[in-house]
Formats: structure tokens, sequence, C-alpha cells
């Protein structure tokens, strides 16, 4: 038995860590289980197996397309998942393009498979530099005018942070770069299926997109490449997804995918009115009744489902330890969950010293979270703090009990 | 990723607490890093008569807080210097790669309350 099927000695199993991994909706899991079993030719052959395995991946390319009104359902490529989306996007983008520039601009608060891409590329003679952000996590619009000089080529920015939920002013950026000519990647992992997105009303050349972020399966992701715009291929082969992608397509996972898009669109009104509601509510009872609380990011200008809060003196992952053995699966912002030692750079960047950064949380909520289950993880924290609070050296006199 | 033992330490920590009168107190780690911690002790005829600790830190900090002070307790001073970090994390069954830097830092405040007590009272003649 798995160690999630267990019922331990838990009363109530609350999963709020959705960022991290998310179920796959039923009803993608449903279309998918034909192209395992009895759909299983390869898109690119003639016979009808294959005609039939290619007809559905064009059918989950124009639910992907419409999903963030892309103009045809040619730009979207379909990839393993988010991390090469961005790695494709940025070092496709740069290598094709050489003689347009070698400067990369990217906020300081992307995911690693931003980061590290431009990192890699300062070691292949490009520049990248790590624009500042606010303390709620919006980027400086006056840095990024600045740094865009004529060596420019691409400027990466994600839609809306993981980790404090803050979501960025798009529209506004997009103006900025294009003004420059320079092109604009958005990774939209976090956000793709829970706020619309309008890759053609909002200036996007090239946009990540992750299928479970969005209840697909794992192991599938789209890049969306505005028409006219030229990468050079991260892996090369049998000449798929019109070049940029060698590789046999993962048929059962682009089906679930199509399916996961198609719900998130027709759900996304009621579903992301439904968090914020609920975010709202979590927020305040995680806060109010302790002292030397805060939240994380922006109170209003966030993703629905993101929940990123802290504690002051003490550290993140004894909390996590607390709330797990009450039935409560949430993240961290602190090193000691991480494989590196460093509190989060998200949250560093914020401007939130290292011991603030390692005592945060972060829940993410699901579909499946209702009330009663945010007020039970806030009823949980008061007590959690307070024995932690009481261990710790930090902890001022007044507070200790 | 913990061992039970570890997990049983955390949830219910032995000797959490100050010592006013602390004889010798150590802290070592430092916020920044996420871990830190002070021990307190109290010696009497050269032995640890009494040991609190004091932790800001993840699960494994604290749990390897709680086993040093068990592990030292009516031990004499020089048994108390003896023991290594490597003491501590085998008690506990074992610690995960990752945290036998970061966060076993407790046989070090140990070591660091134990040489604040010789400088505050002087090191008796090795008994």
């Amino acid at each position: 038995m798995l160690l999630s099927e267990q019922t331990l000695s838990v009363p109530k199993r609350v999963y709020m860590d959705h960022a991290a991994g998310r179920p796959v909706e039923p009803r993608a899991i449903e279309e998918m289980l034909p192209y395992f079993k009895s759909s299983y030719g390869n898109p690119s052959s003639l016979h009808v197996f294959g005609q039939e395995a290619k007809r559905a991946v064009e059918e989950a390319r124009s639910r992907v397309a419409a999903l963030i009104n892309a103009e045809k359902k040619e730009s979207i490529i379909f990839t393993s998942g988010a991390t090469e989306s961005n790695n494709l996007a940025i070092k496709g983008m740069v290598n094709r393009n050489k003689d347009r520039g070698t400067r990369i601009l990217t906020s300081s608060v992307e995911h690693m498979s931003v980061v590290n891409p431009c990192k890699f590329l300062t070691t292949k003679g490009f520049e990248a530099v790590f624009l500042p952000v606010d303390k709620c996590g919006f980027l400086n619009l006056e840095s990024l005018r600045k740094e865009l000089t004529d060596k420019t080529v691409l400027v990466s920015v994600v839609y809306a942070n993981s980790e404090i939920g803050t979501i960025e002013p798009i529209k506004e950026i997009s103006k900025v770069v294009h003004d420059k000519n320079v092109y604009l990647h958005v990774d939209a992992t976090a956000a793709c299926g829970q706020i619309p997105i309008d890759v053609k009303n909002e200036g996007i050349d090239l946009l990540t997109i992750s299928s479970n972020d969005l209840y697909g399966p794992r192991g599938v992701g789209a890049l969306y490449v505005k028409d006219g715009v030229r990468l050079e291929p991260l892996l090369h082969g049998g000449g798929q997804e019109r070049g940029l992608r060698s590789g046999t397509e993962n048929v059962a996972g682009i089906v679930g995918f199509g399916k996961a898009a198609e719900i998130a669109k027709k759900e996304m009104q009621t579903e992301s009115a439904r968090l914020t509601k609920l975010r709202d509510r979590f927020i305040d009872g995680l806060l109010k009744p302790i002292p030397y609380s805060f939240l994380n990011g922006h109170p209003t200008t966030r993703l629905p489902d993101n929940v990123s809060v802290r504690y002051n003196f003490i550290e993140g992952e004894s909390m996590l330890l607390s709330l797990d053995m009450k039935g409560v699966y949430a993240s961290s912002g602190s090193a000691c969950t991480a494989k590196t030692l460093e509190p989060s750079h998200v949250l560093l960047a914020i401007g939130l010293k290292h011991e603030e950064a390692h005592g945060s949380l972060m829940f993410t909520l699901g579909r499946q979270n209702t009330e009663e289950d945010v007020d039970y993880a806030a009823s949980l924290m008061p007590d959690i703090v307070k024995r932690l609070r009481n261990m710790s050296p930090l902890t001022p006199k007044e507070l200790r009990m | 990723m913990y061992t039970e033992k570890v997990m049983e330490h955390f949830k219910n920590p032995r000797n959490v607490g100050e010592i006013p009168d602390a004889d010798g107190v150590g802290t070592v780690g430092n916020p920044v890093c996420g871990d830190l911690m002070t021990i307190y002790i109290k010696v009497k005829d050269n032995r640890l008569v009494d040991i609190k600790f004091k932790t800001f830190g993840c699960g494994s900090a604290i749990a390897t807080s709680s086993m040093i002070t068990e592990l030292a307790k009516g031990r004499t001073l020089e048994e108390g210097l003896k023991i290594t970090r490597a003491n501590v994390a085998d008690e506990l069954g074992g610690l995960p790669a990752v945290k036998m830097h970061c966060s076993n830092l407790a046989a070090d405040a140990l070591h660091a309350a134990i040489e604040d007590y010789y400088k505050k009272h002087g090191k008796k003649g090795g008994s």
C-alpha cells in the first residue's frame, strides 16, 4: 500500500500542496485511457491507428490553444513539462537569435527552470540580468526599462509566482519590452488555468504551460510560440512538433492535458471565485489569532490558490512536521525542506531576512479543498506556533508562556 | 524522511527551557542558516547535573538538541566533551544526509557550554 493511502493515526487528511502536485482530473483520465489500451498508434503513421492518434493530439492542441486564446493551434508545441518549455523558450530563443543580441533579462523571483538556464547561458557567452522586485514581488518596471539595452534579445518573466502568488503586470511589461523590439517569454506554469490568459491581447511571444498545474497528467506541458518567432530546438530527431520538439508524442498525456485545459477554461470563473473566498478566509484564520505573523506577497493581486504566510522566531520545517502529524500537508520557504541549504530565493528577493524566509509556510489550495479544510488547518496553528516559540531562543520574553 | 526516534524526540523533546542560574551556556549556529541552539548546564562535582536547551530550527535540529541533553545528563564534563555529532545522529537512528551538517550542531553546543563553564570556573585538576 502507498504511504499516502495508509490511514495512520491521523483523523483528518487535508492536502494543501497543489503547487507541488495536483491530482489528475478524473474526466481527463477517462479520456486518456483508450490511448493506452486500444488506440496506441504513432501519430506519424499513415494507417488508421496513426491517424486516430494524430487526430487526438490535434484536438488537444486546439483545446490548449483556446485556453490562452492563441491565434492558431499550431502555435502550441507539446513538451515534457514546464521545465522543458522554459528551457526551450530561453535557450531556443537566444541560440537562434544571437544576431539580435546576447543579453537576457529576467526577474529575481523566477522558478529554477528559468533561473538555471539563464545562469547556464552565462557560461556560453550570454549575459543574464536578474531584475529586482518590490516587497510584494512585482517586477520593477523602471529597472526593466533601464536594463533593456540594444543588446537585449529576450525578457523572461513569470506570469504569477508559484511561491507567493503575486500576479505580474504582464500587459505593461509586454509594452515596455516590445517598445524596444525585444521578445517576451512568460512562465505561466502557476497562473495558467487559474486566471484568464490571452496571449494576443497581452502581447506574449512565448508562454510556458504545465499540464499537472491544471489537473492534467504529469510529464506533459506546452510552449506557446507566437507566429513568426523562431527558436532552435533542444532535441533533434524525427522533427515532430514543427521540428521544435522531436520525439514520438506522449499521446495519452497530451489527450489528458487537452481535456484538463478544456475543463479549466470552462470552470475557471466559478472555481477561481470559490478559491479566492477560501484563500482569504484561510489567510484571516492563519494570521488573526497569532501575533508576529504576516502574509507574503500581495493581499489581492495574487493567485486564487496561494496562501503564503510567515511566523517570526520559528522555522518552517518544524511547522510542516507539526502540521503533517495532524494530517495537513503543505510546503515551506525553508532551506530544510529543499535540496539546498539556502532559503527560497523568492522570499529573499522580496526583502525578507533569512530567518523570516525560514519561518514561511506555503499552502496551495485545490479543487477538493473546502471551507472545513481551511478552518481545520488554521485552527492547528496557534498551538503549533506556541509550542515552537516556547522552544526558540529567538522568541521575545513577552511571547513566552 | 526522519526515523521514528527523530520524530519521537521532535514530538516530545526532553529538557526544553533555560536555566536562569546556569553554570555554563553554549550557543551555536545562526538564524541565517535556519538553525540556532543554546544549551544551558548546571555542574556539580564535575558532573552535568542539569541541562536544558532552546532551539530555533528544523525537526532534526530540535531532535538532536533533545537527544544531546539525554546523552549528557549525569555525565562528567570530560565525558560530555567526548560526545560527538556522530554519537547524536547514531542514537537517533541516523539523520538524512542533507541534515548531517546543518542541523547536527547539538554536540557543538554542549561543548561550547562546557568550555564556557571552564572559562568561568576554571578547569579543576583534571578530575
